[in-house]
């Protein structure tokens, strides 16, 4: 009885002691901001201070504008992502598995893959305009590729005892695509989604700095133009943090999804 | 011989090509008959294309001469005629033994109920009663082939193949499933051909053994092996071993060929 009550002490110190070392260099950092600023080490035109900083997101929150412009941003970067994984994951397993499509898309996914996507900015915008239309097209061909390739060699890797099995079975060609090719290109396929991830925030903000009249992106320039510099931050921290916790989140559903690994 | 024939291969020539490199002979005017219900071992030196002479029964590679006739029509594929056991045990591995075993009827047009039934029929048939919701990765070598193995039953075809389906298990595991496999053959009369390179396998397990020649391979020779095997000791009994002594005799050769030709 005491044995377990002293290991369990044990352990929950041990956790404690795991969190602290992760997290210190983030308190360090922020008492750091916090005091660099309070003493005057940099103007407050520079780097307003954490606190000051803290009090223009919970009126940015209260205001409703960080919301309202949160959901524009998230409406773009999932429907864009959902497309690009849909679609570029489709165009991996269909490329893998047929030697005709492999031939004829290889060449033009090698050619577009190192271009930077940024560039496509302007263009999307002149095809589509200044709202959500241009954005998601942008976040969309953005974030194809890296899904693809990792589709392409994840699906390239399948065992062909498998594939045999399934067809021996009775699977439809279709079929066995669906059902071997694409669980043995998962775990390619997701890490190439994870990559896309970040992608597509590097992406949605740079678009919206650009041309845009609402998003998150819009909301750090439309506040950095306008001397807001407080707000300004909090937003940029918003969004580093939503780019985090998505990074996180979807750590945790990859591990979910590849239980079977074990 | 029990039945009609089931299976009939007819002066059949491979060739194996490799991704770079030139095209290799891989069997050269093979000619087989299987009855229905029949155990047929294919014995050989590895490398001597008894795997591909399986694969070309099983439609997953095309036949190029000669012709492969399963219940006398020409094979243009896999199906669910031929049911398929491989040596690395080719398990879905995000699926548990339950799915994996439900696959082949879930092709069928079939209600959800008899499905389950017959699943479990068969996972209880290979002992593996209990492990439903495992996944592959949490199997033992045996229990992964014990699962591949209902599988391959479970949406009933007509014929068994086998390929060196014991050779990834050690010495007791492997003696062990010899005997099952025998009991279940026993049970379901499939027609079953089995490729293996163990002499004592092939003369316990099968009917009749083709002795398979080093690369290129031809069919050397095709052994009678049925007599008594219930005794639990029939590896130790004089006409057993004395098939062993003949099939060794004529397949040392052979390994001999094969050994010597992977030396520098």
């Amino acid at each position: 009885m005491t044995q377990t009550l002293v290991s369990k002490e044990r352990r929950s110190r041990a956790l404690i002691r795991e969190a602290l070392t992760r997290y210190a260099p983030l308190i360090i950092l922020a008492v750091g901001w916090e005091t660099a600023s309070r003493l005057d080490l940099v103007s407050s035109m520079t780097l307003p201070s954490l606190s000051a900083v803290v009090r223009a997101w919970i009126d940015l929150v209260s205001s409703g504008d960080l919301i309202v412009n949160g959901f524009a941003s998230l409406y773009r970067t999932a429907s864009g992502l959902a497309l690009a994984i849909v679609v570029g994951g489709a165009l991996g397993i269909f490329m893998a598995s047929s030697r005709l499509l492999d031939a004829m898309l290889r060449p033009l996914v090698e050619l577009f893959y190192p271009m930077p996507k940024s560039a496509l900015i302007p263009v999307t915008v002149l095809w589509l305009g200044f709202g959500d239309g241009s954005k998601i097209l942008l976040i969309f061909l953005g974030c194809m590729l890296p899904v693809t390739i990792g589709a392409y060699n994840g699906a390239r890797g399948s065992d062909r005892h498998l594939v045999w099995s399934a067809r021996s079975m009775g699977a439809s060609r279709l079929r066995m695509i669906w059902d071997v090719v694409v669980p043995s290109a998962l775990p390619e396929l997701l890490n190439g989604v994870r990559t896309a991830l970040a992608l597509s925030f590097i992406l949605l903000v740079s678009s919206e700095l650009i041309v845009a009249r609402q998003g998150l992106g819009y909301l750090i320039g439309y506040l950095g133009a306008g001397g807001f510099y407080e707000g300004m931050f909090a937003v940029v921290l918003t969004v580093a943090l939503a780019g985090f916790a998505a990074d996180r989140f979807f750590q945790a559903l990859m591990v979910r999804m590849l239980r079977w690994r074990a | 011989m029990n039945g009609q024939p089931h299976i009939v291969v007819e002066a059949v020539s491979h060739h194996y090509r490799p991704p770079v490199g030139r095209a290799v002979l891989a069997l050269e005017s093979v000619s087989l008959e299987v009855r229905e219900r029949e155990f047929v071992a294919l014995l050989g030196p590895s490398g001597c294309g008894k795997s591909t002479l399986l694969y070309l029964i099983g439609g997953f590679l095309p036949t190029e001469t000669g012709k492969i006739l399963v219940e006398g029509k020409p094979v243009a594929g896999p199906g669910p005629d031929r049911g398929i056991v491989f040596q690395n045990f080719a398990l879905f591995p995000w699926k548990t033994v339950l799915k994996n075993v439900l696959y082949g009827l879930e092709r069928q047009a079939m209600p959800r109920e008899e499905r389950e039934a017959r699943a479990q029929a068969f996972i209880d048939l290979v002992g593996l009663s209990g492990f439903e919701q495992s996944y592959p990765s949490q199997l033992s070598g045996g229990m992964k082939q014990r699962t591949a193995i209902a599988r391959a039953l479970a949406f009933d075809p007509r014929t068994l193949l086998m390929d060196e389906p014991f050779g990834a298990l050690d010495a007791q595991t492997r003696s062990l499933m010899q005997s099952e496999l025998l009991a279940i053959w026993e049970k379901t009369r499939k027609t079953v051909i089995f490729v293996t390179h163990d002499v004592e396998e092939a003369v316990f397990l099968a009917e009749r053994v083709a002795v398979m020649s080093a690369r290129p391979g031809r069919i050397k020779a095709v052994i009678d092996t049925r007599f008594a095997k219930s005794d639990r000791d029939v590896r130790r009994t004089k006409p057993f071993m004395d098939k062993v002594e003949e099939l060794w005799s004529l397949v040392r050769e052979e390994a001999l060929k094969a050994l010597e030709r992977r030396a520098p």
